[in-house]
């Protein structure tokens, strides 16, 4: 073993073969598939992002939502997620089409956001939750993100996107408390998120 | 050729070695400075995630009167870097930081500086042109730079391992490959002998990881694939950055260290050979096992799944190696700080790998999938096993190349002892932190909310003991610190931990 052409075929053959078994069939197979056009009303699944909301998904990686929120459901036989109202059926390749990069998570110190969209249809619900999200649950560990709002001074007409907080969250007398561009854009990602469609390989059940 | 083969092929003139050594010294030290100083960074990013598990409101802004010091700046300073730093300090970004800078900026800058110093010693030739090789380690080091900035001030890409954006990536994949040429030519021109199973673990670690790197980085970043393939393209990169780079590096000083403090030839060379090449077929396929019950064909996962419990042989055949190699000399670990650190490492390796192989299979992982049960095995992993390992090299190495003994022994057993209970205490609480989150997340009749109650001791515990690895951090970032200011202690023999004789 001291030739080092030897060597390096042996590195390269063990290596290649994973290369093409994990990276290069992955590709061929399921790299491009197609939306599921729905012939009577013209609706395709999954549907393509708005701009705001693919704005909002780069709102959501910049902050790291995914160290704590998966975006997969599982199929039965493995997890309880749709116990909890997560989804209606598993999650399959052709549901993740435009997320580049893609966000399905490794990790649930939170819920599951995969449906969130259909769940929590409420954008007011979101950003007040974002802003502080004890005040929604106060068992909750997740962060606040402050910074993506701003604290203002009311001047005049108080801003109608004002987050309507309560108690120990609420701002000083005479301020209010309003989301930025990030947030706005974050939110609307969130809404965004809604899997629940029927497709011929994942049916609804 | 069996015993021959299993000697290390270190030359036997010590002039030749010291004038190795001397060529090592500046690259070398470079990469070793720098580790350790992202070792330190790493351990600040950690402590502050882990705090943040438990307290979400701790460390979220940065304190009222510095707000309004920045506010009253403006307009030389934006009114905004105040939002800017409170974003820098959330727990979404200082979790990809600590990873990144513990795994690119700790443990490859460690792993590059070891294998630059043990590729010279094994193919017995000075490092030529070595000011390229410090050249590389700059270019890395402000890789570093740009691309922890990137992530603290909002642009991680959030692809986990890769959340580096590409202008990043780019100029660690330069330097990596400025390191990999370099030791490529050592080889090429290493002196007449056999190749010993260190230098192979070494060559294929630098020839893979670039493949790698650049492959996921293309797929990912540049030239975007679908988002299911990405996934399977991020864990196959994920998994072979810990299984392809930093095993083989850690098996290579391992294999080094062992019979280099205790004096006697590798215990087989048909078990190395075979370790190795089995490692090298079967670890390469593993990374499907991340995404069990994931959005992909059911062949993937399956392949990973087989890849990851055949992985049970590549490892059982180096730990009898390393352990028949030990056997009868086990009374030197009361001695040696290298051969302990380095021993502790290897043992890790052996229940990290095993533990691997039990979480691909589906009946645990679904368990154990998205929960801190896996973080408790990576930490196993990275930590126990690698982390140690590359403490143990240092301890031999940079004494050879500024000329003087470690100051201390009594620093030396603080650091050990405390790293090593603080991961074996942090891998327990994780992992059985782990089991109550996943045994949880399995029965919709227990709520999130107790879920979240049920855990939170385990968090808390779990930043108890990142101070004790932040304990053994600072002690040995401190006692590396005296070595480099010529402060080691010169003439004598090595610091051990007691008198060789006593």
């Amino acid at each position: 073993m001291n030739r080092l052409t030897t060597l390096f075929a042996g590195f390269f053959l063990t290596f290649f073969t994973a290369w093409i078994g994990l990276v290069i069939i992955p590709y061929v197979q399921f790299g491009q598939l197609e939306p599921k056009l729905d012939e009577d009303t013209g609706d395709q699944f999954p549907a393509a992002r708005t701009g705001l909301a693919e704005r909002g998904k780069q709102v959501y990686q910049a902050n790291g939502c995914l160290y704590c929120h998966s975006q997969q459901i599982r199929p039965y036989d493995v997890e309880d997620g749709h116990n909890r109202g997560w989804g209606a059926r598993r999650t399959v390749p052709r549901d993740y089409l435009y997320d580049k990069p893609h966000v399905l998570g490794t990790m649930r110190t939170g819920p599951d956001l995969t449906n969130v969209g259909q769940r929590l249809a409420d954008a007011a619900w979101h950003h007040e939750h974002l802003y502080a999200p004890q005040s929604k649950s106060a068992w909750s560990t997740m962060a606040p993100y402050k910074y993506l709002y701003r604290v203002q001074k009311i001047q005049g007409q108080p801003s109608p996107k004002a987050l309507k907080l309560q108690g120990e969250y609420a701002p000083p007398a005479g301020y209010e408390v309003v989301p930025t561009p990030d947030a706005e854009a974050l939110v609307a990602y969130l809404l965004s998120l809604n899997r629940n469609y029927a497709l011929p390989e994942a049916p609804l059940e | 050729m069996s015993t021959a083969t299993a000697n290390i092929p270190d030359t036997n003139n010590a002039a030749d070695r010291a004038a190795i050594d001397r060529s090592c010294r500046v690259p070398v030290l470079t990469f070793f400075a720098t580790a350790i100083f992202w070792l330190l960074a790493g351990t600040v990013f950690a402590l502050l995630a882990s705090i943040k598990l438990h307290h979400p409101n701790f460390a979220i802004e940065i304190p009222e009167w510095s707000a309004m010091v920045i506010r009253a700046l403006d307009p030389f300073i934006p009114a905004s870097t105040v939002d800017a730093i409170n974003g820098a300090l959330t727990f979404g970004r200082v979790r990809p930081a600590h990873l990144n800078t513990v795994a690119y900026g700790w443990a490859a800058t460690a792993a590059l500086g070891v294998c630059i110093w043990l590729m010279a010693r094994l193919c017995r030739v000075q490092l030529r042109h070595s000011g390229f090789v410090t050249a590389a380690g700059v270019i890395w080091n402000i890789g570093m730079f740009v691309g922890t900035g990137a992530i603290l001030f909002g642009q991680s890409t959030s692809v986990e391992w890769l959340e580096f954006p590409p202008y990043a990536s780019f100029l660690l994949f330069i330097a990596y490959a400025l390191i990999s040429i370099w030791a490529v030519d050592m080889f090429v021109h290493r002196k007449p002998g056999h190749v010993y199973v260190s230098q192979w673990y070494l060559m294929a670690a630098l020839f893979w990881f670039p493949w790698l790197y650049g492959t996921a980085n293309i797929l990912i970043h540049l030239q975007p694939v679908q988002g299911s393939v990405q996934a399977i393209v991020n864990w196959w990169y994920g998994h072979n950055a810990l299984g392809l780079w930093f095993t083989p590096v850690g098996l290579a000083a391992a294999y080094y260290f062992i019979p280099k403090v205790i004096g006697r030839p590798v215990h087989s060379y048909y078990l190395s050979a075979f370790g190795f090449w089995s490692l090298a077929l079967f670890y390469s396929w593993n990374g499907g096992h991340h995404l069990i019950g994931g959005p992909l064909p059911a062949w993937v996962i399956t392949a990973s799944t087989v890849a990851s419990v055949m992985m049970i042989i590549p490892v059982v055949v180096t730990a009898i190696n390393h352990h028949m190699t030990m056997k009868g000399n086990f009374h030197v670990l009361e001695y040696s700080p290298t051969l302990r650190f380095v021993v502790f490492g290897a043992m890790a390796y052996t229940l990290a790998s095993l533990q691997g192989s039990t979480m691909a299979i589906r009946s645990l992982n679904k368990i154990t999938h998205f929960t801190d049960y896996t973080i408790g095995h990576s930490h196993l992993g990275l930590y126990a096993f690698f982390t140690m390992i590359m403490f143990g090299s240092m301890y031999y190495i940079v004494p050879r190349l500024v000329g003087a003994e470690w100051r201390s022994a009594a620093l030396i057993k603080i650091h050990f002892w405390s790293c090593a209970y603080g991961i074996i205490f942090m891998v327990l609480i994780l992992t059985v932190g782990g089991l109550i989150q996943g045994l949880g997340l399995r029965d919709a009749n227990i709520s999130f909310k107790d879920i979240v109650e049920n855990t939170l001791f385990y968090k808390v515990v779990r930043s108890g003991t990142g101070f004790l690895l932040t304990l053994g951090h600072v002690v040995f970032a401190f006692h590396f610190l005296l070595m480099l200011l010529r402060l080691g202690r010169s003439g004598g023999g090595p610091t051990l931990f007691k008198p060789a004789n006593g």
